[in-house]
């Protein structure tokens, strides 16, 4: 219903509600449409991919495993790759479509594959990069084609149609398979099929850039690449996030500790994550107009207390039906996400010049996914050492010092952070240098 | 500057973009309609019981077919004392069993994991009698890796990867029940067994445990257990529902026939992609004597008899598995006993 609002574009409005009737820029519809779709077409793979290696393949879980973590550090790389290169010759539009390409190309590589081991290695890396190279070009993108005042709502906007293809894939390919008795290759057809549908709903929606004007100002040399890491507001957030980053255990953790406790019919363990996930879905689009309204500093530092909650809801001695601990810590993980996750681009897009945007949003989100790989390594490692209890006081201790250190690194006032009611500052020009 | 973003992405006006993005839609829906309905046709008549002339009866190798994912057998070619390892067996497949994913069984009665796909994929552990008709359907917990029926058939064991589905992670952990056919006692998890480690009660929160293999008195039994990074050989005894570590780096172990030796895999690498070697333990000496395969075996091996053990092996194009056999004092040489198995399992009474 969100989406259908028919606001006009400019209304002048006052300060404090403005965006609220706004339209959502179409490149940004455009964009979510695509990754709903792409997504459905990943995550299909994603829910079959163990299911298909362990059973139809009959590789162990320790091969599997080692397929799976063997590219994550490769990602980072090809993520700042991806953001460089968008940058350098303006070519979000480019650099994104390789990406969601690279990625449906893969299936057709799964499917090749057969049992090939290395086959398998390469699709799944095929798949890595494309999903390494697009993000931060397409972060990069909402951030241009949005007024700045309203980011927070149209990130908001796109993670939301983002989940929503995550959670609709994992049904599909499971209804797929139901049908088909066991096809995998069906699921792979089906999967690279849609795949190619968002890549043409990207060439066809998505605004590429015209041919570039001859720049008015001779480019800097050397600026682009990571220019944005001179900017102390920028450095500022990037630290900030990849703090709290650090302090994050990892959901799968969070699943764990749930199960334990509860001793839940195993049957419900694939529905704990889709309750955490709808709950983003619901609260992205809020969650980023509320950013939009008092600021993305606070909410994404709340967010953080709302993981706090989630911590400290599974060390509480809550007894009774599972639904008390249930609905909680579901919940709270959705809050978390919705009031983090697009907040965090809407925060750092602004302080971005355009021309360093993403290279610089591919910064900080390779900033946070590598302190949050070492926060799961060493909860994990917390957790093997002295149980599940300690790890968990650990990983609070651990949040409240990340989150005073949030408060004091976060900048109060970006400067990218627009005057209220400029409609005409489509692009911020802020620059670095 | 500018605007960098023009109003149109191509140079196709919004009825031509419609159109095309329509024809698409079609084109693919199309093909994904066509291939799903492919699919469908060729698994189609792929019945999930099995044949009513297909029983346990042996002697004979039964495995699950990789091809068709039914449960077959084939001969066990050699009287007693003869090394089924040398037989030549290929070739003489009966298919027309249940649909498995892991098999076992006894003489009497059989064990099979079956996952089944769905909008909520679910996972059965299915009772089978010796006729292969089902005498008990339980819901288990992820995805199926090892499966073990006792010599009488009474107590029965298996294990599962509990993972996560997509919105998760891909760590698995393991999850093992044992189920009491006399008494129709169902342990779901076997993690509240009472474990000692090194003479002390041991606590921890990560034991995992898994491969469980019956002593013929249906009391004894092992299994491996994995805490804090370590995997123990653990004796277990159902009576008084207890498990005491004997020793370190022991997987999967296999009770013989006998009940002297256990066959198990050990890890000699820390190579991932070749980290475990076979071996025998008697456990007399509690000695231990590697196996002449030297390809690393991620399987619970299966004794076809007091001298020769069969396991899977992925297969040489890296497609499925093949089983082998190689015999139990370190001797010999492995063989390809099936082409396109895994699951092996000897059956003797006829």
């Amino acid at each position: 219903m969100y989406l259908a609002t028919t606001g006009r574009r400019d209304t002048p409005a006052p300060p404090r509600t403005v965006g609220a009737g706004r339209r959502v820029p179409g490149t940004v519809l455009a964009l979510g449409t695509v990754s709903l779709v792409t997504d459905i077409s990943s995550e299909m793979v994603t829910a079959v991919l163990p299911l298909y290696l362990v059973l139809g393949l009959g590789l162990s879980p320790l091969q599997f495993g080692f397929l799976d973590g063997l590219f994550n550090g490769a990602a980072a790389v090809v993520r700042l790759l991806g953001g460089y290169a968008a940058d350098r010759g303006r070519g979000h539009k480019r650099v994104a479509g390789l990406g969601y390409a690279l990625s449906a190309l893969s299936r057709i590589g799964l499917l090749l594959a057969g049992g090939a081991t290395a086959g398998i290695a390469a699709a799944l890396a095929t798949d890595r990069v494309g999903k390494g190279i697009r993000t931060a070009p397409r972060d990069a993108l909402i951030t241009l084609s949005s007024p700045p005042e309203t980011l927070g709502r149209s990130f908001g906007v796109h993670r939301a149609m983002d989940t929503t293809g995550a959670l609709l894939g994992p049904l599909a390919a499971f209804a797929l398979l139901w049908a088909t008795a066991d096809a995998y290759d069906a699921v792979f057809v089906v999967s690279f099929c849609v795949g190619l549908l968002g890549v043409l709903l990207l060439v066809l929606y998505v605004p590429g850039h015209q041919p570039a004007p001859p720049p008015l100002i001779p480019a800097p040399r050397r600026r682009k690449a990571f220019g944005a890491l001179r900017d102390p507001a920028f450095r500022r957030i990037l630290a900030a996030a990849s703090l709290l980053g650090a302090a994050t255990v990892g959901d799968a953790f969070v699943y764990l500790l749930l199960q334990r406790r509860l001793d839940l019919p195993i049957s419900w363990f694939p529905l704990l994550p889709l309750g955490a996930a709808a709950c983003y879905l619901l609260l992205a689009v809020p969650a980023g107009r509320i950013a939009d309204r008092v600021g993305r500093r606070l909410p994404f530092l709340y967010g953080h207390l709302a993981l706090l909650g989630v911590y400290a809801t599974l060390l509480a001695p809550i007894g009774g039906p599972a639904l008390l601990l249930l609905v909680p810590v579901l919940a709270l993980l959705g809050v978390f996400y919705a009031t983090t996750d697009g907040v965090l681009m809407a925060l750092a897009g602004p302080v971005l010049p355009a021309d360093g945007r993403a290279g610089g949003l591919a910064v900080l989100q390779t900033g946070q996914a590598l302190a949050r790989m070492l926060a799961a390594a060493g909860f994990g490692a917390a957790w093997t050492l002295w149980g599940p209890d300690p790890a968990l006081w650990a990983a609070v201790s651990a949040l409240l010092v990340a989150l005073a250190g949030g408060w004091a690194l976060l900048p109060r006032n970006p400067s990218g952070t627009p005057a209220p009611g400029e409609p005409g500052a489509q692009i911020p020009e802020r620059r670095t240098a | 500057m500018s605007a960098r973003f023009p109003r149109t992405a191509t140079p196709l006006g919004p009825r031509a973009r419609i159109a095309v993005v329509v024809a698409a839609v079609l084109l693919l829906a199309g093909g994904s309609v066509g291939y799903v309905m492919h699919a469908q046709q060729r698994t189609k008549g792929e019945r999930t019981e099995a044949d009513t002339s297909f029983t346990l009866g042996g002697p004979a190798l039964y495995f699950r077919d990789t091809a068709s994912g039914r449960v077959a057998h084939q001969p066990l070619a050699g009287a007693p004392g003869v090394r089924t390892a040398g037989a030549r067996t290929a070739g003489a497949r009966t298919t027309g069993g249940p649909a498995c994913d892991r098999f076992y069984a006894s003489d009497e009665g059989a064990l099979c994991l079956r996952a089944e796909p769905g909008v909520l994929p679910r996972t059965y552990a299915i009772v089978l009698d010796r006729q292969l008709r089902e005498k008990r359907r339980i819901t288990v917990p992820g995805v199926p890796t090892r499966a073990r029926v006792s010599a009488s058939g009474r107590m029965l064991s298996w294990t599962v990867f509990a993972t996560g589905d997509s919105y998760a992670t891909t760590s698995f952990s393991t999850r093992t029940a044992i189920l009491d056919l006399r008494t129709g006692y169902l342990i779901k998890s076997m993690e509240n067994i009472q474990l000692t480690i090194d003479g002390a009660r041991y606590h921890a929160p990560d034991v995992n445990y898994w491969g469980v293999t019956f002593a013929r008195d249906d009391n004894r039994f092992y299994a491996t257990v994995s805490t804090k990074g370590r995997t123990y050989l653990v004796e277990g005894n159902m009576r008084d529902w207890s498990a005491k570590a004997l020793r370190q780096n022991v997987e999967c172990p296999s009770l013989s026939p006998d009940n002297t030796r256990l066959a198990f895999k050990k890890k000699v690498s820390d190579d991932a992609a070749a980290p475990w070697r076979l071996y025998v333990l008697d456990l007399r000496t509690m000695h231990e004597t590697p196996l002449a395969e030297e390809h690393s075996v991620d399987d619970q091996a299966a004794w076809l008899d007091d001298d020769t053990l069969a396991y899977a092996l992925p297969g040489g194009s890296g497609r499925g598995s093949d089983v082998w056999t190689v015999p139990a004092d370190g001797t010999g040489t492995p063989r390809v006993a099936v082409q396109g198995g895994s699951s092996p399992v000897a059956v003797a009474a006829g």
